[in-house]
């Protein structure tokens, strides 16, 4: 045997596990996602279909279902990412000013990190809910301050909508500030002291210097915020329960999942469509996220 | 610059600001803190508190009168909750453990080893790197079912032990470990299975430190998977069971015992992350984002 | 305008738990830098020297003392108010904004009064990047500047604003050795077109003697001498002073003094009359020493090197503190190098002696 075929042969061994599961579950359903949106009236139990054509997506982009999903990934999206981008930068930037007490700031806010969003979730439910024994910890606030209850959990869309968005906000802060605050403590601080002898006012620097020396993070945030919250699902979850369409608070995700399994499930075809829909959106999205960031950061080295 | 007589005012002015400021710094990070810990306070809270007095508390109390721990007693014996923690610990373990040899033994593939087209093999593992879990779920589903693994273990393990991510952390910091090691443990008469786990997997420990907690949050929290592929609550994790009690859970409404569930779940990983803080933190802001 | 340190000092609290006691920074600093010069605060690192440069510039607040910029007391007057440059050791360009930018960016944060108009502050930049000759990469961002414009820059955004003092951290430190060279003459040109009151700090003695006015040696935060270059050279107050001064280094012996007479070894070399009799540090420049047949002083002739004008005669000796005594010489002085010894007279004002428990200067 030859040496190059030799170690061909070592490498594959060990390169084996990996493959096999790369392949297997990754690779393969790749493909087969794609053949299962174009295949039409696919039966899952007879694992028959009709014929190859652009059905599958035609009926998820007319499925009401969908478009509330889609409305509602949409909503949240807009909503949150830009919320918590801001509220983590300005924490970050609250917490560099500091050194007492920093460490444990630092601890407490990456707690809801480690917790488990179906758990939690159910914290903030019981938090925001009216029932007949009482209005809720929030309501109670709501009206400490003068204000009218709401049912967040079973009431109006705007009540239930807003929840989702705390929620979520609430679940990725940590991330965010745990990044952005390394990344603003590592800009040099002889930029600083530069900006102090010139006389800089405090908004100056953080807009001509402080904020385009972050803009890296700040970028490859929103993108990941994007991402993550096009994914939404689990919060939704566990805020308003498995039936997400009854709430009227599906989520793309949960549509694909919907139409996979559960009481409305049995149909891979419109899984995968709607997957593929959502594969599209986000990555028209990194893309354009991409474009724009180059174009403004040319001068990184 | 002119006049000198306001110099000691000017002092004086802006170390009153710099007060005023570092005063108001404070109360806003401690107005997060509050937020962030308000729910955790809450659960714990209400946790102790027994069905009758919660119930009976129109307006919600902020402290317990009596406290009980009848709760934790029915969180474990009217539900599986014990079976479910036991399910998921044990999903963890295997998941991070295959998980793990896997990741060394390609990582250390694609870092030491040379082979026909490892450039191109490592570019198709990179692209797979951009595929979203969402995408390939649905032919698992199918797989897994055709196998006929729904409600089983390997069903639940099987599709995330392999991740393009961890391969890729591993093998950047194996590459750094510098060549001539590689050929003294060679000259040595070292084969390169004990080198991989004598001196790589030593010398990479954080990273592979990094990977296992990220793994380890990951299996802990995960959700969308176990519901797809288990029916039965023999097998269920904690996020389904948790899903489980909160709709068929204790019976009625049972609010407190709910919330003791939720800390009992909840507290393994926090628990970790209090002793573990600093490896986590840098580990997490390292190694992306969360699911 | 004049900069007047009084009684200066600055202490440090403590990192170190096994001595809490402060770390003292600079100590009982008293100087005035003359209106219209250049003064470099010279010492090894770890001096104080960049502290006190801070202290200038009110990025750090003394402990003890004052400052004065001509008669005003600013010692308690924030950076922006003090009318200052400040260049860094490592330039602090902004890398996201362009030369002009960069430049530009100090005048827009006048306020008031002092508030100028776009092109009164496109004038001003211009005007400056035409004195450190920069005005044709105006449109440039620094990462594509070499390390000598990037130099430039920073000295044309800390001259912008005309301050009354310009400071400079190690402004050549991170310059290679040609450029060096280049850019300090270019420190002075600046400096003698704007007769702007400059201070800068080094490390290098070369750099320091070469272009400054007036330099100020430290040491572990105190002034052990000041004055103008040649005549801190040729008269250094202390051991430290003289073996800091001076390339190559001043040659170092043991010796004593018995009857006015300096000994070196066995030898006695030079008369020294009103010294007192007793062990000292002997400290001979390299070119103070002057071959001749019959000289007082000789040595084991080690290799001679030829420098083009000058000769370095390299000799062994157990009794310098080197294990080796550098002389330069002219090169009409010819050295027969199939010697084993060579002798030397002693020019004595080329010759110091110093105390040998204080360091300080007797001869």
């Amino acid at each position: 045997m030859g040496s190059t075929a030799k170690n061909n042969l070592k490498a594959l061994l060990y390169l084996l596990p990996a493959v096999l599961f790369l392949g297997v579950f990754m690779v393969y359903p790749l493909i087969d996602v794609f053949v299962y949106s174009f295949e039409e009236g696919y039966n899952s139990a007879s694992q028959t279909s009709f014929g190859i054509g652009g059905f599958n997506y035609s009926y998820v982009l007319h499925d009401p279902y969908f478009l509330q999903a889609l409305k509602n990934t949409l909503i949240l999206v807009a909503i949150t990412v830009p919320t918590s981008t801001i509220l983590s930068l300005l924490i970050s930037l609250g917490l560099n000013t500091i050194t007492k007490l920093k460490e444990l700031f630092q601890t407490i806010y990456f707690l809801p990190y480690v917790t488990n969003t179906l758990a939690v979730g159910l914290v903030f439910m019981i938090l925001f809910k009216k029932t007949a024994y009482t209005d809720g910890m929030i309501n109670f606030l709501i009206k400490a301050f003068g204000g009218n209850s709401v049912d967040f959990i079973e009431g109006p869309y705007w009540a239930k909508m807003m929840v989702l968005c705390i929620y979520t906000v609430w679940i990725v802060m940590p991330f965010k500030v745990l990044v952005l605050t390394s990344s603003l403590a590592s800009v040099n601080p002889v930029y600083y002291s530069a900006a102090r002898v010139d006389g800089t006012p405090p908004h100056r620097i953080f807009f001509r210097i402080t904020l385009p020396m972050i803009s890296p993070m700040i970028f490859y945030l929103v993108i990941t915020g994007f991402i993550g919250a096009f994914k939404a699902y689990s919060d939704a979850v566990a805020l308003f329960g498995t039936d997400l369409n009854v709430a009227e608070m599906n989520t793309i995700v949960g549509y694909v999942y919907d139409m996979l399994y559960g009481d409305s499930g049995g149909y891979p075809s419109y899984a995968s469509a709607a997957a593929i829909i959502l594969f599209a959106i986000v990555l028209t999205i990194t893309v354009i996220n991409m474009l724009v960031r180059n174009r403004r950061l040319r001068y990184v080295e | 610059m002119e006049n000198n007589t306001d110099y000691n005012d000017l002092g004086k002015d802006i170390i009153v600001k710099r007060i005023i400021s570092r005063t108001i710094t404070y109360i806003l990070l401690a107005l997060w803190g509050l937020i962030v810990l308000f729910p955790f306070y809450w659960m714990i809270l209400t946790s102790f508190k027994s069905y009758s007095s919660y119930n009976s508390e129109f307006v919600p109390k902020f402290y317990i009168a009596s406290p009980t721990f009848q709760n934790y007693i029915d969180a474990f014996t009217t539900v599986s909750l014990g079976r479910y923690l036991l399910n998921t610990a044990l999903f963890t373990i295997v998941t991070t453990t295959v998980m793990l040899i896997v990741t060394i033994l390609a990582a250390f593939a694609f870092a030491r080893l040379k082979f026909t087209g490892k450039n191109i093999i490592f570019i198709l593992f990179l692209a797979l790197m951009m595929i979203p879990n969402e995408l390939v779920i649905i032919t698992n589903f199918v797989t897994i079912t055709n196998l006929d693994l729904r409600n089983s273990f390997p069903g639940l393990i099987l599709p995330s032990v392999a991740s393009v991510f961890y391969i890729y952390l591993l093998k950047e910091n194996f590459e750094a470990i510098p060549d001539n090691l590689y050929y003294a443990a060679k000259v040595d008469g070292t084969s390169d299975f004990k080198y991989l786990y004598k001196v790589m997997v030593p010398i990479a420990r954080p990273t592979i430190v990094t990977i296992i907690i990220l793994k380890v949050i990951e299996c802990w929290n995960s959700y969308v998977w176990p519901r797809l592929i288990t029916d039965d609550p023999n097998f269920f994790l904690v996020s389904n069971g948790i899903q489980e009690i909160r709709e068929n859970g204790f019976g009625r409404e049972n609010i407190p015992a709910m919330m003791a569930a939720v800390v009992v779940i909840s507290l393994p990983l926090i628990v970790l992350f209090l002793v573990f803080r600093k490896t986590v933190m840098s580990g997490v802001s390292r190694g992306g984002t969360k699911g | 305008m004049k900069v007047v340190l009084e009684n200066l000092t600055k202490k440090f609290p403590s990192r170190d738990k096994k001595h809490p006691e402060d770390v003292i920074a600079v100590k009982d600093f008293d100087y005035t830098v003359k209106d219209g010069t250049l003064v470099g605060l010279l010492g090894p690192s770890g001096c104080g020297k960049s502290t006190t440069l801070n202290l200038i510039s009110g990025l750090e607040k003394p402990t003890v003392g004052k400052i004065y910029f001509g008669d005003d007391d600013v010692t308690k007057i924030p950076p922006e108010n003090r009318g200052i440059g400040l260049v860094f050791q490592n330039y602090a360009l902004y890398p996201h904004l362009t030369v002009r930018q960069n430049i530009l960016f100090p005048l827009q944060n006048l306020k008031g009064k002092d508030k100028m108009t776009k092109q009164a502050m496109e004038t001003a930049a211009l005007n400056v990047a035409k004195l450190v000759q920069i005005e044709n990469l105006m449109e440039r961002r620094p990462a594509e500047l070499s390390g000598g414009q990037q130099q430039r820059v920073a000295i044309a955004r800390a001259l912008v604003k005309m301050p009354k003092v310009l400071l400079l951290d190690e402004p050549l430190s991170n310059l290679d050795a040609r450029l060096r060279l280049q850019t300090r003459e270019e420190i002075r040109r600046i400096q003698k077109e704007t007769k702007i009151t400059t201070i800068f700090v080094t490390h290098d003695q070369e750099e320091a003697m070469s272009i400054c006015d007036e330099i100020v040696v430290m040491k572990d935060g105190v002034v052990h001498q000041t004055g103008a270059p040649q005549s801190v050279y040729d008269d250094p107050k202390n051991l430290f002073v003289a073996k800091f001064l001076g390339m190559p280094q001043i040659n170092v012996f043991e010796g004593e003094v018995k009857a006015g007479k300096l000994v070196i070894g066995k030898e006695e070399v030079l008369d020294v009359k009103g010294v007192r009799d007793g062990k000292v540090y002997v400290g001979i420049r390299p070119e103070g020493f002057k071959p001749a047949d019959d000289g007082a002083f000789s040595a084991e002739l080690e290799r001679v090197e030829i420098l083009g004008r000058d000769i370095s005669v390299i000799c062994k000796s157990d009794l310098s503190q080197s294990g080796m005594i550098r002389a330069i010489v002219s090169s009409e002085n010819l050295i027969d190098t199939t010697k084993s010894t060579v002798s030397f007279n002693l020019n004595p004002s080329k010759v110091f002696l110093f105390d040998d428990k204080s360091e300080e200067r007797l001869f």
